[in-house]
């Protein structure tokens, strides 16, 4: 796929890839060999979470029939421009696809957005309003879990109220993944789209805070939690709390969702100086560092303990972050910040690692060098080492219950240990995936059906 | 979109915002705060709750003007509307029947204490209020603040009004005349709650402070607001914003509230040109 070249894009929070043209989409799907479905099953549709029938949209596309590629594709994914761009398809469909053997796979994800932005540049086609049930449903949290469990629950007909505590929907989508990676105009057309099926979405409300779980128990016949993983981890070594050194979600949220980048014209300020190391190896830490990069950063770094084979980052994010001009430090941990007299973070300090025996994760252990220690001057730090899951509804909700890591505890239909409500996403999961999200809103939606349905007919 | 309801000029940079949210007023309690955003471009800036109405539906903000967005805030009318405001966020103060309570309220910290004043006050203490400002003309809610104490004092830096001198000058004077104070309230400038928290350690007497870092989201998820209380981390918007004032890093919150200061002041100048030229045309 074409992109913007690396030179200048260091420069622009424009988007990185291109898109397709209809005739190198048309070619591409060409590709697809339509493999015969092995006892009932397509293989690459095996691999998408959310149960996409990938040949099928990928034939009309072949045809030149991109509507009946994007209808197809929207019976089962209500974001499809949002995961034709973040989806990691190298590890879902594509790494199911026959050619990928011999060849390269078949482009799924570029063709999926390419069916998705043909149709939202041409007006977005709203669905006929299905039949309508009798039932109310909240849902708590507006991203690509709640938004899915949400827009899946209005097409059945329920009428759905999705609670955000932000002033805009969309979750990690809006405030955490870059403009570059994911434009922002792509997320608020896509939650219209959802709007359009009859959702009502209410921003500024904090569960747990303007309204609690049990007040919404009393309105709505079920409610599901999809408050995401928004707790920041941190490293407790000394200095973490100078000035200069943020959170991942800080550092995004300052410039996605309050447009910093775009400061003064918007109000809210970010300081990105000149060396900056952001702490991490995952999609987060390449979205920081090329961020930085963007606010005029001469040097981002990415410190990162173990080596590049054991980066959680998918591998088009590690490219295009070198592409830019990262520089990854590997094997190598802070272990304290140092700061000047007006509590500014100035220098770091490193240690170097190996790796040992393969640890729980079946990552090889990275094991301190004893006396390796090195300092680096830093006038920016940005600690990208995972989130947790956002303590605030569990703590305000009776009955709900959490494990040791903070989860919500749900059966595998996503029912949590309290009558009538559901949970699913990174709360339930951890940090994981846009698409794990949805696939789990998809799995609650029909589980509150069968829920509601008995309630009132049972 | 929420509407101001009703405005009132406190002082000249002391603004007070009748705001219509039923769903927060509905659920408001001392000690909390909102976070509010403009408009579109605008920054998210939290305020302390300092009354609400259940039955109207309003929440009370005070806000004293300091920079681009409390001034442009300032400017707004009766009538006019904020697009968001979310809350009540933060932990509600704790209230109970401590005994004598000594409230401390400097500057706008004072419109932040008094619904505290009036909680402690029903909940059966003794309150003794303490409220201080630079200049006279700087003093807010007296008579609301007075009305729910059994004491009540004034200071002003200026002596244009009560003792003249520092909030901490009275709560020395009680102490040393032996007045027997079973806690201490505080909600002002970092630095005079430092003052306030290092006068009562050495007596033992239990102290909170309210603590006013610079956040964004005020549900946890960013980090921005972080404080060290007894050596830990703590995160503003969701663990306080009220802490054990002893156990506080004062100098800590202080430096890190000065980490826009550059970036402010640029955004009050920008602000400043343009509406002067508006006034011009
Ligand atoms: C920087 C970054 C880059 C990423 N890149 C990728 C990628 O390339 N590909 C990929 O697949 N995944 C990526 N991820 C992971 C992915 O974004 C998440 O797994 C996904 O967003 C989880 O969805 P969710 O719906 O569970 O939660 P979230 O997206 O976190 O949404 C939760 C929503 O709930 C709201 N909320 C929280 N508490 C409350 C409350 N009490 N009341 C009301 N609302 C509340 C939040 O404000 C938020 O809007 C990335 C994550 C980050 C942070
Ligand atoms: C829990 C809490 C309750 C508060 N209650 C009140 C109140 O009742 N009345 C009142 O007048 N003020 C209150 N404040 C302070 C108020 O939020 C700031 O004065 C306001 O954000 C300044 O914005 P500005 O653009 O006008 O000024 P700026 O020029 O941006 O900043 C001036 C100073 O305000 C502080 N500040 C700036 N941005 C923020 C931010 N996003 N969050 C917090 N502080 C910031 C910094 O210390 C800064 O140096 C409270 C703050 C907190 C955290
Ligand atoms: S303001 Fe973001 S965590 Fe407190």
């Amino acid at each position: 796929m074409p992109e913007q070249d690396p030179k200048q894009r260091v420069k622009n929070f424009d988007e990185v890839p291109l898109g397709y043209s209809l005739d190198t989409a048309i070619a591409e799907a060409k590709r697809c060999l339509e493999c015969k479905p092995q006892k009932g099953r397509k293989i690459c549709v095996d691999g998408c979470p959310v149960g996409i029938d990938i040949p099928a949209f990928v034939k009309q596309i072949k045809e030149g029939n991109i509507e009946g590629a994007i209808h197809i594709i929207k019976k089962k994914n209500n974001l499809p421009a949002i995961c034709g761009r973040v989806c990691p398809y190298e590890d879902q469909c594509e790494k199911m696809c026959v050619m990928g053997v011999k060849f390269e796979p078949v482009a799924i994800g570029r063709l999926e957005r390419f069916a998705a932005d043909y149709e939202r540049e041409r007006g977005l086609n709203v669905p006929e309003k299905p039949v309508s049930k009798d039932g109310r449903v909240a849902v708590v949290g507006s991203g690509p879990a709640g938004l899915t469990a949400a827009a899946d629950l209005a097409r059945m007909g329920y009428k759905v109220t999705i609670f955000e505590a932000l002033h805009e929907a969309g979750g990690v989508l809006m405030y955490g993944i870059p403009e570059f990676r994911l434009p922002k105009k792509i997320v608020r057309a896509e939650v219209d789209y959802v709007r359009s099926l009859g959702v009502d979405i209410k921003t500024d409300i904090v569960i747990g805070k303007t309204i609690t779980i049990d007040d919404l128990l009393e309105e709505f016949d079920a409610v599901f939690i999809g408050t995401g993983a928004g707790l920041p981890n941190w490293m407790n070594i000394p200095g973490e709390n100078l000035s200069g050194v943020y959170s991942a979600n800080e550092f995004l949220t300052r410039i996605n969702l309050m447009r910093a980048y775009n400061f003064p014209e918007y109000d809210t300020p970010i300081r990105v100086g000149k060396k900056v190391a952001t702490i991490g190896g995952g999609n987060v830490a390449m979205d920081c560092a090329r961020t930085a990069l963007r606010m005029g950063a001469e040097e981002s770094y990415i410190l990162y303990r173990r080596t590049e084979k054991e980066m959680p980052a998918r591998i088009e994010e590690i490219e295009h972050a070198k592409e830019e001009g990262v520089i990854f430090k590997l094997l190598v941990a802070p272990t304290r910040y140092i700061g000047d007299e007006k509590g500014w973070v100035r220098q770091v300090e490193c240690v170097r690692m190996e790796l040992g025996e393969p640890d729980a994760s079946g990552r090889r252990r990275p094991i301190p060098v004893k006396g390796s220690e090195f300092t680096m001057d830093v006038d920016t730090v940005i600690v990208a080492i995972g989130q947790s899951p956002n303590p605030l509804v569990p703590k305000a909700t009776p009955g709900l219950q959490t494990t040791e890591e903070g989860t919500i505890i749900v059966n595998e239909e996503g029912l949590t240990l309290k009558e009538g409500v559901f949970a699913g996403g990174d709360i339930t999961s951890g940090a994981a995936t846009v698409i794990l999200a949805m696939g789990a809103g998809k799995k609650a939606a029909a589980a509150i059906d069968r829920y509601i349905f008995t309630k009132k007919c049972g | 979109m929420y509407k101001i309801v009703a405005k009132r000029e406190l002082a000249p940079t002391v603004k007070l915002f009748e705001i219509s949210a039923p769903l927060v007023a509905n659920k408001a309690k001392a000690g909390q705060f909102i976070i509010l955003r403009i408009d579109e471009k605008g920054e998210r800036v939290p305020f302390t709750i300092a009354d609400w109405s259940r039955e109207k539906g309003t929440v009370t903000i005070v806000i004293l003007e300091v920079g681009k967005t409390t001034r442009q805030l300032g400017a707004m009318k009766e009538g006019d509307h904020v697009l968001n405001f979310v809350g009540p966020l933060g932990k509600p103060a704790e209230i109970e029947n401590y005994g004598t309570t000594v409230c401390v309220g400097g500057g706008v910290g004072i419109a932040c204490i008094y619904p505290e004043v009036r909680a402690l006050k029903a909940a059966g203490n003794r309150v003794v209020s303490i409220i201080g400002a630079r200049s006279k003309n700087l003093l807010i809610f007296e008579e609301e603040i007075r009305k729910f104490s059994d004491e009540f004092y004034i200071a002003t830096d200026d002596g244009s009004k009560g003792h003249r001198g520092f909030v901490s000058d009275i709560l020395q004077t009680l102490i040393n005349t032996n007045k027997h104070i079973d806690r201490v309230i505080t909600v002002g400038p970092p630095i005079m709650m430092k003052v306030i928290a290092n006068l009562t350690r050495p007596y033992g007497i239990r102290t909170v402070a309210s603590l006013n870092p610079i956040m964004v989201d005020g549900t946890g998820m960013c980090g921005s607001c972080r404080v060290i209380v007894g050596g830990e981390t703590k995160f503003a918007c969701v663990d306080g914003p009220e802490f054990d004032a002893h156990l506080v890093d004062f100098d800590h919150l202080i430096a890190r509230n000065r980490r826009y200061v550059e970036e402010e002041a640029l955004s009050l100048r920008n602000y400043e040109e343009a509406t002067s030229k508006c006034r011009k045309l």
